[in-house]
């Protein structure tokens, strides 16, 4: 199977695990240290901080950074170090200028973008359901833009149009999951459920579509599906950013209501919270968020299942500022992957997806260990 | 819907015995499955006349093109047909019944997932091409995954509940999903070779697999029919078959056994095949009350007719090219998923 496969090469490997080891280390440290939460007041503002999760936010921002500059510098074309720096942030036109600028800055940005779209994105469903194994790649929503796009792909259509059916494909599975999982109101339970069904439907429609077409075009498609970054450009960082910059809002105010929604439905609707106006919300910026990532990155999975449960495991129940944290997280997960999947079996460049895949399995015995300490 | 699961069989009508009853719908059933079968036989890319049909039964003549075709293709694919079927149709009334969810079912709880990735594992990167090898791997994948589903599924408050049953189950199709695409994107070659039998196919399975998995396949068909009545027992939930004097975790081993053998042998015959499993024990649940002694034998009935009945029409629709059973189960089956998720209660979930 590998023998086109060169040997992988650790170092990245190395600097990633590193990082996620200082990553560990400051979580560790940190876990029961200081002050909960805390009233930061300036005249009549004022805003509640937890400052544990402020702390460790921090913490992770260093990470992105860190892991951002070796992104920068690390690659086919030797760039030396500085100069990669230099390169991005002020030389412009310098003689790494193609290289640095055009292939890697976006590329990292867009891997921290789409990892904290994802991360925020799955966040929100989990809080829905109440269940950290609830994500959009789970429920059919990644199946519905990857079903629109690889048939875009497939039948030959503008590539510039492979966004758009992303995009639409992910809204309109969204959409149909709600609808069918609309009977007097929606349960997260039944949504779920309906989600699996319908994802189990679309994975037949692509089922379809890799026997239909020859093998050399099917190959391309599938390679999209499992999720890449190799495209990465300014123009897909803009779209994440914009998308960001619409979604995150709702999805703070939202993160409020989740809190109030996670007592119970009774407690909930006695609070005041209107039931199914907030849940109709959750889905329609979760799987909105989701669908942008998709429409840039292809269906990339299991960012969105793992990160969120590594964020509450670490700061406890979403708030705005656990938010935060899950976006960061999700950027660190995006970037590492990506970065191992340029890099492990370098020149040849694996789809990030399948890096990220591959964490998949460790994070569900660490499902199992946390919620059963025998095992 | 576990209200339902765990009624006492009821004879509706008075004046009728369950065994007339049954006797007349076994009969109904099987000639649905005869029918099937006949059009399996039937029907395909090259059209052959009545007369040539039969004679490729009764008087078979090598040189007749048409009676080849009958003869050395679908009759294999017919019998692989069936034989999946029937595997995942009782295995998934086995699920059901053991697991008293009415979500569990073998494509659910990601056991053909399991099945198909150590299968590709076995295959393409362990490089093990004879069936005799490669089929074990079947088997402990379909073990390996159910065992992980279900431990993820009871880990935490509240056990197995059929929501996370099949979100774990869902979570484990999609991790050895991208698994296995990992794999075949590496090498376009595999790729190509197996995304057939990924789409679940009875085409032109080879009779090795069958001859081997034939005996597993009696063996646990017939164990898994005559432990109708201990699963009967189990509906009634742990402590009430516990004072029935059921010794629940030996009915457990045994229904689990029958299961991953059942499933590991459907892939191996079909790849993963979806829907089969969950459909059929609840169709016929709905037409024969609850007592699992009859869901069983009408399940290892219908369920072939159901992978046959898919197989026909997946090679008539898309004339002459066709669809893989599985895609054409799937695209039935995802909505009765949807449906059967509308109909249960909240309070089930």
């Amino acid at each position: 199977m590998t023998a086109g496969l060169p040997a992988p090469s650790l170092g990245v490997l190395g600097i990633v695990a590193a990082a996620f080891a200082a990553l560990v280390l400051v979580l560790r440290r940190n876990r029961s240290a200081g002050v909960a939460a805390g009233t930061l007041r300036w005249g009549a503002l004022s805003v509640r901080v937890q400052w544990r999760v402020l702390w460790l936010s921090g913490a992770v921002v260093a990470v992105v950074l860190g892991l951002a500059i070796v992104g920068l510098v690390v690659g086919d074309y030797p760039v030396p170090a500085g100069q990669a720096l230099a390169t991005a942030l002020w030389d412009r036109g310098g003689e790494f200028e193609f290289v640095v600028n055009s292939l890697r800055f976006p590329r990292v940005v867009v891997a921290v973008l789409a990892g904290a779209c994802l991360a925020v994105s799955g966040a929100l469903f989990q809080s829905l359901v109440d269940n950290p194994l609830v994500s959009p790649d789970i429920i059919g929503i990644n199946t519905g833009a990857a079903a629109c796009a690889m048939t875009i792909l497939l039948v030959g259509g503008h590539p510039g149009l492979l966004p758009v059916a992303a995009f639409a494909g992910a809204l309109a599975a969204a959409a149909v999951i709600f609808l069918l999982s609309w009977r007097r109101g929606v349960s997260g339970a039944r949504l779920v459920l309906v989600g699996i069904g319908v994802n189990a439907l679309l994975a037949s429609v692509i089922s379809f579509l890799l026997v239909r077409f020859p093998i050399d075009q099917v190959g391309a498609a599938a390679a999209w599906q499992a999720g890449t970054l190799a495209a990465a450009s300014w123009s897909n960082a803009a779209v994440l950013s914009a998308g960001l910059v619409v979604l995150f809002p709702p999805a703070f105010l939202l993160a409020r209501q989740l809190r109030v929604l996670q007592l119970g439905d009774e407690i909930a609707g006695n609070l005041g919270l209107s039931l199914e106006r907030c849940r109709v919300l959750v889905v329609v910026v979760g799987s909105a968020l989701a669908a942008v990532v998709v429409a840039v990155v292809g269906p990339l999975g299991f960012v969105a299942l793992l990160v969120p449960h590594v964020a509450r495991s670490l700061a406890g129940t979403l708030t705005g500022g656990v938010l935060v944290l899950t976006a960061l997280l999700g950027a660190v997960m995006l970037l590492s992957a990506d970065l191992i999947a340029q890099r492990l079996f370098a020149p040849t460049v694996l789809p990030a997806g399948i890096v990220t895949a591959a964490m998949g399995g460790p994070f569900l015995l660490a499902i199992l260990r946390r919620y059963n300490r025998a095992f | 819907m576990l209200g339902t699961f765990a009624r006492m069989p009821n004879n509706s009508g008075p004046d009728r015995s369950p065994v007339r009853r049954h006797a007349l719908g076994l009969a109904v059933a099987g000639a649905i499955l005869v029918a099937f079968g006949f059009l399996s036989l039937r029907v395909g890319a090259l059209q052959v006349d009545t007369g040539t049909f039969w004679s490729a039964i009764a008087d078979y003549d090598r040189g007749d093109t048409g009676q080849v075709v009958v003869r050395e293709l679908r009759v294999p694919r017919t019998i692989a047909g069936a034989l999946a079927g029937a595997c995942l149709a009782v295995a998934g009334a086995l699920t059901q019944g053991v697991t008293r969810n009415p979500l569990g079912a073998p494509e659910i709880l990601g056991i053909n997932a399991g099945a198909s990735f150590a299968i590709v594992m076995a295959v393409f990167v362990l490089g093990i091409t004879a069936p005799a090898g490669y089929l074990w791997f079947g088997f402990a994948g379909a073990l390996g995954a159910a065992a992980l589903v279900y431990a993820v599924a009871s880990a935490g408050r509240g056990g197995a509940t059929p929501v996370r049953l099949a979100l774990s189950g869902a979570v484990i199709t999609a991790l050895l999903g991208s698994w296995t695409a990992a794999v075949l994107l590496l090498d376009l070659e595999t790729f190509d070779e197996v995304r057939f039998w990924l789409a679940g196919s009875i085409a032109g399975r080879g009779t090795e697999e069958i001859t081997l998995l034939f005996p597993i396949i009696v063996v646990a068909l017939v164990v898994g029919l005559a432990m109708g009545r201990q699963i009967n027992v189990m509906s009634l939930g742990e402590e009430v078959a516990a004072g029935l004097g059921s010794r629940a975790g030996l009915v457990r081993a045994g229904a689990w056994a029958c299961i991953v053998a059942l499933a590991g042998s459907a892939v191996g015959i079909a790849g993963p095949v979806a829907f089969v499993g969950l459909a059929i024990p609840h169709i016929v649940r709905s037409l024969v009350g609850p007592d699992y002694r009859w869901i069983l034998l009408y399940s290892a009935i219908l369920g072939p007719s159901l992978v046959l009945g898919a197989d026909v029409v997946g090679r008539v629709i898309v004339r002459p090219s066709e669809l893989q059973a599985g895609i054409v189960s799937a695209a039935v089956g995802a909505p009765f998923l949807v449906h059967l998720v509308r109909r249960m209660r909240l309070a089930e979930l």
